[in-house]
């Protein structure tokens, strides 16, 4: 049993009285939200955008911008055979992810569907932090049965800020991480900050140049403090996920329970997905030497051709966003559904995230079309707009594997 | 490195069918025990000089007939006399109640109205129980798509339903996952053949008569047969170490080479696929096909690692209910023990003291709490009557299995050990006044015992509950009922896969032919 | 004199609901009530000055949204208010709650588990998924699996295809969600006893098995199909009292042209050529009726209305069979100021909600002993409730209400009557559990009702006091209930329906088998059930 012991146990009974919780960085948020314009992130307050969306976005693009990743969820995993674990447990071969380094990852269920994705950081030989989407907490310890390792969820414990945007280094550099320039993408490093250390990575969720900070809760406000200094003349803005949003989605990149629906979560048994079905098959490594959750139904899904979805991107014509449209072959045929939308700002292109039903997508890729309802001064304007599957990124920006870092 | 076209991991009765099947199919098969002896929880064992005893399993009543014919066993020294065994209900006082012949078509010490009352009902529950009794020699059909032959035998089993006529089709329906003190409330009042029957439904599950699907017990009892007879039982002769044996000598005349003392660490996995095993003194066998007739948690948990399957794989191996509640004791008896109101020609039967379903319930209150009842119920047997080798002259062997002896006690068996002893030898005395004084020896086997001695988690006799949600597609996990597992060329083939535990040799004879029917 | 459409007997909230919609369809309707009230165990009464009872039943949750509709109860007054909370007070002193907030039910779990905390979306998911395959058979009639008419084939095809519809993953689920033990099933997800128990206690209410017994898994599935897409197992407060349910229905049909008689007690079934043609009341008095409705339950009905010759044996025989199986009892008490339960922080929405004070699975396994043992729990299970806190119209006021429903209570006391003083043992040991967390609790009792199974039984007519009209076991759920052969509301004698809990798909106040029936008899009619909302769609 887990117990706490009974005082700690009634000393939290009073958190019903905040149904959102605050960040570690909310004293900062507030103080900048100009908006009021918040939305509940997994227990948290979370800005949606503080003060205007479309300059929130172009900090992203243009300077730099801090977005709070605090609520994220994150699991501390610790011990000897954390190395094997972690290569039980997750797609990718944990083997080959060298201390100091940071990969994307996901996880699988016995049939192959995934129950997230998220960043592994590997902070030591037999130390690392898992950051994801969703609580996984009992499949994490299920999952160590056989293993020597630690888990600890560690959400609360630990804030989190990504630095995004061309600038970023540039304020990094000027907040005195001295170092920090040696950081190649997926690159992590630890970092002297207020008598601790703050936990700097290369790694960030906008196809940009950007790092991801992490520190104790009681550091945040100081951490907050010494980067905003230092980024005044860099042009730092913090951001809401209205901005992050439009970034990921010209990244390419997907989110659990936006893009997919994770396996834990799915009450209609087909809405599950194998990772080769989410775009996530490059993960999948048939070299890798142990086995991993789900290996055996995801090999076999390959080998039987079994897949039935497939996730893309489409360029469509035209340049109104084609959020939760639905996509047809020939016009007329209905072969699948945008999860993500948007007109790019960046590639002045109007993108989108779709999955589709297999052949379509995979092998028939041509005569795709989505249909577009604008609502347009209460009216839908129906539009029937051609589309074309292609590669993602749909933004491709050379500063972001820069190394050294520029300082733009 | 040896190697060999199988591996059997255990000796017991299902592994040596399995290997015996696999061995006759032209197939070079090696059995590996880690006991000195094979026979698993089927053996007989001196537990005092002189003294011998089926050691677990002391009642035949289900060895498959398939496995009788396609092992040859008569020719191997099995003779199953399945002349009239009764099974004997003591009453609190009086007389006993007799079942005579295959579980009782003749009633002795009831009523006229009792009597006929039971014959109906036992010709009902023997028609339910022939409805069902297909499914033991097959596998559980797979919901993931059922096959050509799967959907015929469904389909044949609702034929048979169809002809059963429209009200009993009804009842069959209505009442396949009842309780049985229902059942027994709607058609029977004496308290000794209700004591009986509860007890007979719900021997070696943690379930009392009261609990729904407590009936299913009955039907897996009244499916299996001795001599072609439904129903009927035995107690062979030589204990049951015998049946294990002639189960072995078949396996040895097949080809299959049988080493006991041989303790399997593991089973070699590579990329997915079973290699072989590795033996505790770091031997290594070669076997493209591993086939385990242990404990389904044991062979994976432990023989081959959590990091050769998947999490939810791992999750449902725990979630597998297998904590044992019955006990075994073994006495060795200066003289024959006289028990008060049997007849002298029952006495060589099964005694059963459950003097009614209520007290039955009663008894199992205590062992959901980790406790035991101070007035146990059990059955008894006096093997020495029928076979006198068992024990010196004019001395006798008494077994009895003894319920509710849940295997994790609040206490612990090491004090709890002796406080049961004493209340069954409490209950044996009030039926059998003197007993305790013949007493010569004792042995009491706890689950806690059970478990170390055969190598069985939980102490659990049936690897598994036999419950209603741990039966069919369900044993031993849901998604792996087909005696497959998710290590390609790795097989179950014990109690813990379907249709369950008892001296059967079907989960083996159902496993060997899996293995059969794939190619390679 | 004067010939009935349709007689319904007992003003209950499945007659009314039959007698509703036989009324809308165009036939002329008497409902017909021994007591002189109506409502049956849905049923607000006064005791004593300034206070309403919710005497019977006290929770609004299981009431089928279509019904609501169709028979337009809002707009004859009924108005619900969901629970807010909902707590499992710990013996050290602690509680656990229930919080309608998705992170503040986590954060509230974590105080006892982490592990527990992060396990109950997978928990929810699982239950949904059950709750979405049985949720649309509740306003089914369950198909004759012996039978070969096409309406039965076809309904026994829907039922196959439905769970053919289903992955492996979820048929093996289906399959162990029937046959398993709350407690087991729990046991899967949860370490923690008190999150078990919190969760356990769906699994047993209103039956006679305990949290260990095979089947209770699906006992909980009973008590959450209020609505499948919203928070699992949302409940609430009537206001009023629960018979503001009933006092809705009855002006609906009386709205409709409908016609209730009370202290109208049927004692007999009147049956010709095997054929109801009416009932006699105590009275002597005689009322006839083209076709006889009966919510009453299948023993009373087929063991006390009707004579026996009437009766094919068979059917009799399974009629006897039926297991009823009074386990509950009830205590409403008034009480001169709002009780205080130190252990709740200032401002906690549990008051607001259903209240336990069984902290352990085994507590309330060991409260069920009891039960087979014929005695009242020593330690009973209490699902408590002061609709007072959200509904001032129930006492006067600075005054509460306080609904005890407690398990388990035998109908028999170790094989005898229930005596007065047995009652008063009942109570007692009610009182004295909730005292034991709520200092000063006796002194604010100024009244009590308390009603074991024999008052269920005098005064709302519910054998042995069974609040489901019988057992929620496989061998009498769908085709089974409440016998094999007449599971669709019919019974051997021509124009004599079923309309009560006895009837698929049970008890609660769902309403579903007085509309089942209902629709039945109109297809016997031949007439339309246009006027019926289709069952709710699950997507």
């Amino acid at each position: 049993m887990n117990d706490m012991i009974l005082p700690a146990r009634r000393a939290a009974q009073d958190h019903f009285r905040t149904l959102r919780l605050a960040s570690p960085f909310q004293p900062r948020l507030e103080a900048l939200n100009r908006r009021e314009d918040w939305y509940g992130w997994a227990g948290y307050k979370a800005p949606q955008s503080l003060w205007d969306e479309e300059l929130e976005f172009f900090a992203i693009r243009s300077q730099a911008a801090v977005f709070d990743l605090s609520p994220m969820v994150k699991y501390r995993i610790e011990g000897r055979d954390a190395e094997a674990y972690l290569d039980r447990l997750t797609l990718r071969d944990v083997t080959k992810l060298g201390v100091g380094r940071v990969h994307y990852t996901a996880w699988c269920d016995d049939e192959g569907h995934v129950l997230d994705d998220g960043t592994l950081f590997r902070l030591g030989p037999d130390r690392f932090r898992l950051c994801c989407q969703e609580r996984h907490l009992p499949w994490l310890l299920d999952s160590a049965i056989g293993y020597d390792v630690d888990i600890e969820e560690e959400t609360e414990a630990v804030a989190g800020l990504a630095l995004q945007g061309p600038t970023s280094w540039a304020v990094l550099r000027d907040a005195g991480f001295a170092g920090s320039e040696r950081l190649k993408p997926f690159d992590l490093a630890d970092f002297a900050h207020e008598g601790g250390s703050v936990t700097i990575s290369r790694t960030g969720f906008t196809g940009d140049l950007g790092y991801e900070l992490f520190v104790p809760a009681d550091a945040a406000l100081s951490l907050w403090d010494r980067l905003f200094a230092a980024g005044r003349v860099h042009g730092i803005r913090a951001i809401g996920y209205a901005a992050l949003n439009r970034a990921r989605t010209e990244a390419g990149l997907i989110v659990a329970n936006a893009d997919f629906v994770t396996a834990e979560h799915a009450v209609r048994a087909d809405r599950v997905r194998q990772p080769d079905e989410i775009g996530l098959g490059f993960m999948i490594d048939a070299e890798k030497k142990g086995y991993y959750n789900g290996r055996r139904a995801i090999e076999a899904a390959r080998r039987n051709g079994t897949l039935r979805h497939i996730l893309v991107g489409l360029e469509i014509e035209g340049n109104v966003p084609a959020e939760h449209a639905i996509v047809y072959h020939r016009g007329k045929k209905e072969v699948g559904l945008v999860s993500a939308a948007i007109w790019s700002p960046t590639a002045k292109r109007n993108i989108a995230i779709a999955s589709l039903e297999r052949p379509y997508g995979d092998t028939v890729v041509d005569d795709l079309w989505v249909e577009i309802y604008a609502m347009r001064e209460l009216r839908y304007q129906k539009l029937m707009k051609r589309a074309k599957v292609v590669p993602r990124p749909f933004v491709k920006l050379a500063r972001r594997t820069a190394s050294p870092p520029g300082i733009f | 490195m040896t190697s060999y076209d199988a591996i059997v991991v255990g000796g017991g009765h299902n592994g040596l069918v399995a290997a015996t099947l696999l061995a006759k199919a032209g197939r070079k098969v090696i059995v590996l025990e880690a006991a000195d002896a094979i026979g698993g929880a089927a053996r007989t064992e001196a537990f005092a000089p002189g003294f011998r005893v089926s050691a677990l399993a002391h009642v035949l009543n289900r060895l498959h007939p398939d496995v009788v014919r396609d092992l040859d066993l008569a020719r191997h020294g099995l003779s199953l006399d399945a002349g009239d065994m009764p099974t004997v209900a003591l009453a609190e006082d009086g007389e006993a109640l007799v079942m005579h012949g295959a579980y009782g078509e003749r009633l002795a010490g009831a009523s006229a109205a009792e009597a006929e009352a039971w014959s109906g009902l036992r010709a009902q529950l023997f028609r339910y129980a022939g409805i069902l009794k297909p499914f033991l020699a097959r596998r559980p059909p797979d919901l993931a798509g059922l096959s050509m032959g799967e959907t015929a035998s469904l389909a044949k089993a609702g034929l048979a339903l169809r002809r059963l006529g429209r009200e009993d089709m009804r009842d069959f329906l209505r009442m396949l996952l009842m309780n049985v003190t229902d059942v027994l409330d709607e058609h029977l009042e004496d308290r000794r053949l209700r004591g009986l029957i509860a007890f007979d439904a719900v021997l070696g599950s943690h379930l009392g008569p009261r609990s729904p699907t407590s009936l299913l017990g009955l039907y897996y009892r009244l499916a299996g047969e001795i001599g072609g007879r439904p129903g009927a039982q035995a107690l062979p002769k030589g204990g049951m170490g015998a049946v294990t044996a002639a189960i072995a000598a078949a396996a040895t005349a097949a080809g299959v080479i049988i080493r006991t003392g041989a303790i399997v660490a593991r089973i070699g996995v590579d990329r997915g696929r079973a290699t072989g095993v590795t033996l505790a003194d770091g031997e290594e066998i070669g076997a493209a096909t591993v086939v385990s007739g242990i404990n389904p948690r044991t062979t994976f948990l432990e023989l081959v690692g959590t990091r050769a399957v998947d999490t939810g794989f791992v999750r449902k191996l725990g979630n597998i209910r297998m904590k044992g509640d019955a006990a075994k004791l073994h006495l060795a008896l200066d003289r024959l023990p006289a028990f008060r109101g049997v007849p002298a020609d029952a006495l060589k039967g099964r005694l059963v003291i459950a003097p009614s379903d209520e007290h039955v319930e009663r008894a199992f209150n205590p062992s959901k709490y980790g406790a035991f009842s101070p007035e146990p119920v059990m059955e008894i047997t006096i093997p020495s009557l029928s076979d006198p080798s068992l024990a010196p002259a004019g001395a006798h062997v008494l077994s009895a299995v003894v319920q509710y002896a849940p295997y994790q006690l609040k206490e612990g068996w090491e004090a709890g050990r002796p406080k049961l002893q004493a209340a069954i030898l409490a209950r044996l005395e009030a039926h059998a006044p003197g007993i305790g004084r013949s007493v010569l020896h004792s042995e009491l086997l706890t689950p806690a015992d059970i478990e170390r001695r055969y190598r069985m988690p939980g102490g659990h006799w049936h690897h598994g509950e036999l419950q209603a949600d741990q039966m069919l597609m369900s044993r031993p996990v849901a998604g792996w009922s087909g005696y497959d597992t998710p290590v390609d060329g790795l097989f179950l083939c014990g109690a813990g896969s379907h249709p369950g535990g008892g001296v059967s040799g079907a989960p083996g004879l159902n496993a060997a032919r899996t293995i059969l029917a794939r190619r390679g | 004199m004067k010939t009935w459409d349709a007689i319904v007997i007992g003003a209950g909230h499945n007659g009314l609901v039959n007698a509703c919609y036989l009324q809308r369809a165009g036939l002329d309707v008497l409902v017909l009530e021994k007591n002189d009230w109506i409502g049956g165990a849905a049923v607000s009464r006064s005791l004593t000055p300034g206070f309403l009872y919710s005497n019977c039943s006290y929770v609004c949750s299981l009431f089928r949204p279509e019904i609501m509709r169709d028979l337009e109860l809002p707009r004859h007054g009924l108005q619900v208010i969901p629970y807010e909370g909902g707590a499992v007070f710990t013996q050290d002193g602690d509680y656990l709650a229930n919080y309608r907030d998705h992170d503040a039910h986590r954060r509230e779990f974590a105080r006892f588990s982490k592990r527990d905390a992060e396990a109950y979306d997978r928990y929810a998911r699982d239950v949904i998924r059950q709750c979405r395959f049985i949720q649309p058979l509740l306003l089914r009639t369950a198909p004759d699996p012996t039978s070969f008419r096409p309406r039965d084939l076809g309904e026994l095809m829907y039922l196959g295809k439905k769970f053919a519809g289903l992955t492996a993953e979820e048929m093996a689920l289906t399959l162990r969600f029937w046959t398993m033990s709350i407690a087991d099933f729990l046991d899967e997800y949860f370490e923690t006893d008190v999150i078990k128990a919190n969760f356990a206690l769906s699994g047993i209410i209103g039956t006679a098995l305990g949290p260990m017994s095979p089947g209770t898994a699906y006992v909980l599935l009973h008590h959450y199909m209020g609505e499948v897409d919203g928070s699992v197992g949302a409940w609430g407060f009537a206001r009023g009292g629960m018979g503001a349910v009933t006092r809705a229905l009855a002006d609906s049909f009386r709205a409709a042209g409908g016609t209730i008689r009370t202290e109208a007690e049927v004692v007999r079934v009147l049956v010709r050529g095997g054929r109801a043609e009416g009932v006699v009341l105590a009275s002597g008095e005689q009322v006839r009726g083209k076709l006889v409705v009966s919510n009453a339950d299948v023993k009373r009905t087929f063991l006390k209305l009707v004579e026996e010759k009437e009766l094919p044996p068979i059917f009799l025989r399974r009629v006897k069979d039926f297991k009823i199986r009074g386990s509950s009892g009830k205590v409403n008490i008034a009480l001169d100021s709002m009780p205080e339960f130190p252990a709740l922080p200032e401002g906690s929405p549990c008051l607001q909600a259903d209240m336990h004070f069984t902290d352990s699975i085994e507590r309330m396994e060991r409260a069920y002993d009891d039960w087979k043992a014929g005695r009242w729990s020593a330690d009973p299970f209490i699902d408590m409730v002061i609709p007072t806190t959200l509904d001032p119209t129930m006492a006067p006021p600075g005054k509460h209400f306080m609904s005890c429903f407690v398990q388990y209570a035998p109908p028999k006391v170790e094989g005898r009557e229930w005596t007065d003083a047995d009652r008063d043992g009942f109570s007692e040991s009610v009182i004295a559990q909730i005292a034991a967390y709520s200092p000063g609790f006796r002194e604010r009792i100024v009244h009590m009702e308390v009603r074991t199974p024999r008052e269920l039984e005098a005064e709302v007519g519910l054998t042995e006091g069974n609040i489901f009209q019988g057992e929620l076991t496989f061998d009498q759920l769908l085709f089974n209930r409440p016998v094999p052969g007449y599971a669709q509301y019919r019974s051997p004698i021509g124009g004599l329906y079923m309309c009560g809990s006895s009837t698929h798909p049970g008890g609660g106040v769902m309403g579903a088998p007085g509309r089942n029936a209902a629709a039945e008899i109109l297809r016997d009619l031949k007439r339309g059930t246009r006027d019926m909302s289709d069952a709710h769609d699950v997507i």
